[in-house]
């Protein structure tokens, strides 16, 4: 058969989003590929200039709707760092409580998004039931599963409520058996999906570096970068955690991704024992802003897929002069053709599959 | 050693084609004595249907019909049952709950005006089928329309003809062929064809890639399954079904009372068995091997484009094939439908076993489909030059390998 171009996308099961991967085919082998996004485009960072500051959240909830509070949270840091606010300790406590939980959250859908991309449904119900656990909990906190609306300019929308910490211990321990337990046997110790996995998709560090890949894609490549170390924000300085590097051979293929991200659930469970335990019981949770701002504020978070960049510029009146919004993924995806060419048509699931794609946040 | 519930097939379908007949022949003498000038034919018609060349011919009729409901409605719909509601719990959920309950008609729901769903889900299959019948059969625009159509009805033809051969004890089996092994497995390797006429006519890229992948997987396990049997050959010197299972009955080992049964498993066809469950896990497609419908990175595979009842037909198969593969799997290796039998009661001079050999045929494979289901929710699915590493460079070797055995142990007196 001649080479010919096939359309994975937009209507397709590999997606998970509306995008489209066009890879071009020899017989089984890749040998081009060339992503096509823009399926889902919003608008988010136009509709956000006429927008005050604080309805703008509604709108980066929105940004990937499996992990709303990071994002929400950076737009917050980025105000509050432009208007010079300062968030209570508490406050912070408990932002890091909510993004590490929304993290895991964030990575357990992937998870349950990765296991049919290889063809094993099971773990696809087995991540989406222990999802449930970490929702339960970001409901408590915040009062709403999906879309969650809780970071605030200055703070958090509320309080946590009470016998929180020990809900949230249980959960912790019941999840961190089911890992150990479940998944492990599942995934880890299965030989079938280290044949899947291992030596495929694999970008060095360099090109990983230089076509802007961040976050687990780029810690799978052996690369210590965490932002949450490097430039720290809210508490994160006072709390013990080891970013999760990939040490071992074959840096940066899908098993190193997937290895990188699965550590980094049971990192954020410690993450948020800590967090619980060093937060002040008693406190205000938020300041109030200023209505108005003036200047420029530039903040990086970890979010849960890399590196979430937002510069808010205001001009004095109530509402952003400009928003400009860096996603991760949306910079991972143009280094995807390097990751697939050469590789087998059913690899594409699995390297696609281990970068994480979220086409809410690509496309804005 | 346990009896068969049908003593022959034939001879209890030649009673059931008498009676259709004698009711038949009152029917025409009735029409007969009602319209008086077509008394003289239609007792000549009568007469011809009860003659014994003609009852033996519509027997054969009634034989396969027989089998294609036993096989399709029985147990088809229950092994598609078994896997769906084992797969569920596997995956903490209930599964399928259409049952008798959902019924509209059912007298006993309490509440009339709204169905419930409390039983254990037999019917969801039925109703899945009735729904794949009311949608549209589309032929896409750009395929190649008779193909494309005759696709579906190759690969159910081809599966059904395996049941042609293929006994479910001693006595109810359509055609006890001498060589009904390699019948069987000949029209078994018979659907791939069909797969991949069905990818090519699509005309899709997807269908093709899945259409392709069949063909190109179908060398990889075929030869490791014959050569299997061909190893099977050495110890049992014939592909007799019904000499195979009764070379099986035979004791092994008799420990105190319990008799230990002489299956093929045990003994030198050990590397053959596994090559072989190997192999027919890739025959039916299911998962670690169903290269050919991977659903992730193909859509549907070779059955993107197919509808309707189209799908269904090739869809709902895929458990007829997997029945069809444990049982060649208990008959060539695991005794066929050889238990004990505990008791036998009489109905005049009938003997009736209380269990029969057909339920300990069943018995092995729905469990062996169990086996099978649990596999394949387990494990990711393979690519496809993984399979071939598998076949060519794992299997056959380890199939040769099992032929040397096997004529090793046949030198020095190991007879099945």
């Amino acid at each position: 058969m001649p080479e010919f171009w096939i359309n994975m996308g937009p209507q397709h099961p590999m997606t998970h989003g509306l995008w489209n991967m066009k890879v071009k085919v020899d017989g089984e082998t890749i040998t081009d590929a060339k992503p096509e996004i823009g399926y889902l485009h919003r608008g988010v960072e136009k509709i956000a200039e006429v927008r005050e500051f604080q309805k703008v959240i509604v709108l980066t909830d929105r940004l990937c709707y499996v992990s709303s509070i990071t994002w929400s949270h950076a737009y917050c840091l980025a105000v509050e760092k432009m208007m010079g606010v300062e968030v209570p300790e508490r406050g912070q406590y408990l932002r890091v409580i909510a993004l590490e939980l929304q993290r895991i959250a964030s990575h357990l859908m992937w998870l349950a998004a990765y296991g049919p991309d290889l063809g094993l449904l099971t773990v696809l119900l087995w991540s989406l039931r222990e999802r449930e656990l970490f929702l339960d909990l970001i409901q408590l906190m915040s009062g709403a599963r999906m879309n969650q609306n809780y970071p605030r300019i200055g703070g958090v929308r509320n309080d946590i409520p009470e016998n929180f910490d020990a809900m949230c211990k249980r959960s912790i321990e019941h999840f961190l058996e089911k890992l150990d337990t479940d998944y492990e046997k599942m995934l880890h110790e299965s030989k079938i999906f280290h044949m899947r996995t291992q030596g495929v998709g694999k970008i060095s560090a360099a090109d990983a570096v230089n076509w802007g890949v961040t976050g687990p894609n780029l810690r799978a490549c052996g690369v210590n970068v965490d932002i949450r170390r490097l430039d720290p924000y809210e508490t994160y300085e006072e709390i013990d955690f080891e970013p999760q590097v990939w040490k071992g051979p074959d840096a940066g293929d899908s098993y190193s991704r997937f290895i990188c991200r699965f550590n980094e659930m049971r990192e954020s469970c410690a993450i948020i024992l800590q967090a619980l335990e060093k937060m002040p019981k008693e406190g205000a949770y938020r300041t109030k802003p200023p209505r108005r701002a003036e200047g420029e504020g530039y903040v990086r978070t970890e979010d849960s897929r890399g590196e979430a960049l937002f510069y808010v510029c205001g001009d004095g009146d109530d509402r952003p002069y400009r928003v400009k919004i860096r996603s991760p993924i949306f910079c991972t995806m143009a280094a995807t053709p390097l990751m697939l060419r050469g590789n087998k048509l059913a690899d594409s699931v699995a390297i696609l599959g281990s970068i994480d794609v979220c086409v809410g946040e690509i496309d804005k | 050693m346990s009896a068969p519930l049908v003593p022959s097939l034939f001879g209890s379908c030649y009673i059931l084609t008498g009676a259709i007949i004698w009711i038949v022949d009152k029917i025409l003498y009735a029409i007969g004595y009602v319209i008086p000038p077509l008394n003289g034919p239609l007792a000549a018609l009568g007469g011809w249907l009860a003659s014994p060349a003609v009852l033996t011919f519509l027997t054969w009729f009634v034989m396969v019909l027989v089998m294609v409901i036993w096989a399709v409605l029985l147990n088809l719909l229950t092994m598609m049952w078994v896997e769906r509601k084992v797969y569920s719990r596997l995956q903490d959920r209930y599964g399928i709950m259409i049952s008798i309950w959902s019924l509209p008609l059912w007298p006993f729901n309490r509440r009339k005006d709204k169905a419930t769903h409390r039983g254990w889900g037999f019917l969801q299959n039925v109703a899945d089928g009735m729904k794949l019948l009311q949608k549209e059969n589309i032929v896409p625009a750009a395929a190649d329309s008779m193909m494309f159509s005759v696709a579906p009805a190759w690969i159910a033809g081809t599966t059904l003809m395996v049941f042609a051969a293929l006994p479910w004890s001693s006595g109810l089996s359509v055609a006890n062929l001498d060589l009904g092994v390699l019948f069987i497995l000949a029209a078994f390797s018979l659907a791939p064809l069909g797969i991949l006429i069905a990818g090519w006519s699509s005309n899709n890229t997807s269908t093709l890639v899945g259409g392709m992948r069949s063909a190109a997987m179908l060398m990889a396990y075929e030869i490791p399954l014959i050569l299997a049997v061909i190893a099977l050959v050495f110890t049992t010197g014939s592909l007799d079904p019904q000499t195979l299972v009764l070379q099986q009955e035979q004791t092994l080992v008799a420990l105190g009372p319990v008799s230990i049964p002489r299956w093929n498993l045990f003994g030198p066809q050990v590397i053959g068995f596994i090559v072989f469950m190997v192999a027919i896990v890739a025959e039916m497609e299911r998962i670690p091997f169903d290269l050919p419908e991977a659903d992730a990175e193909l859509v549907e595979g070779w059955t993107t484009e197919l509808t309707g009842m189209r799908f269904g037909l090739v869809f709902g198969f895929k458990w007829l094939r997997m029945i069809a593969g444990a049982a060649l799997l208990s008959i060539l290796y695991l005794g066929g439908w050889s238990g004990p039998v505990f008791y036998t009661f009489y109905l005049g001079s009938v003997p009736i076993p209380i269990i029969p050999a057909e339920a300990w045929f069943m018995l092995r494979i729905y469990l062996l489909g169990i086996f099978f289901v649990l596999l394949s929710w387990a494990v990711p699915r393979v690519r496809i030059d993984q399979i071939l590493n598998i076949g060519w460079k794992r299997l056959i070797p380890l199939a040769l390998l099992a032929i040397l055995v096997a004529a090793a142990a046949r030198v020095f007196g190991y007879v099945g």
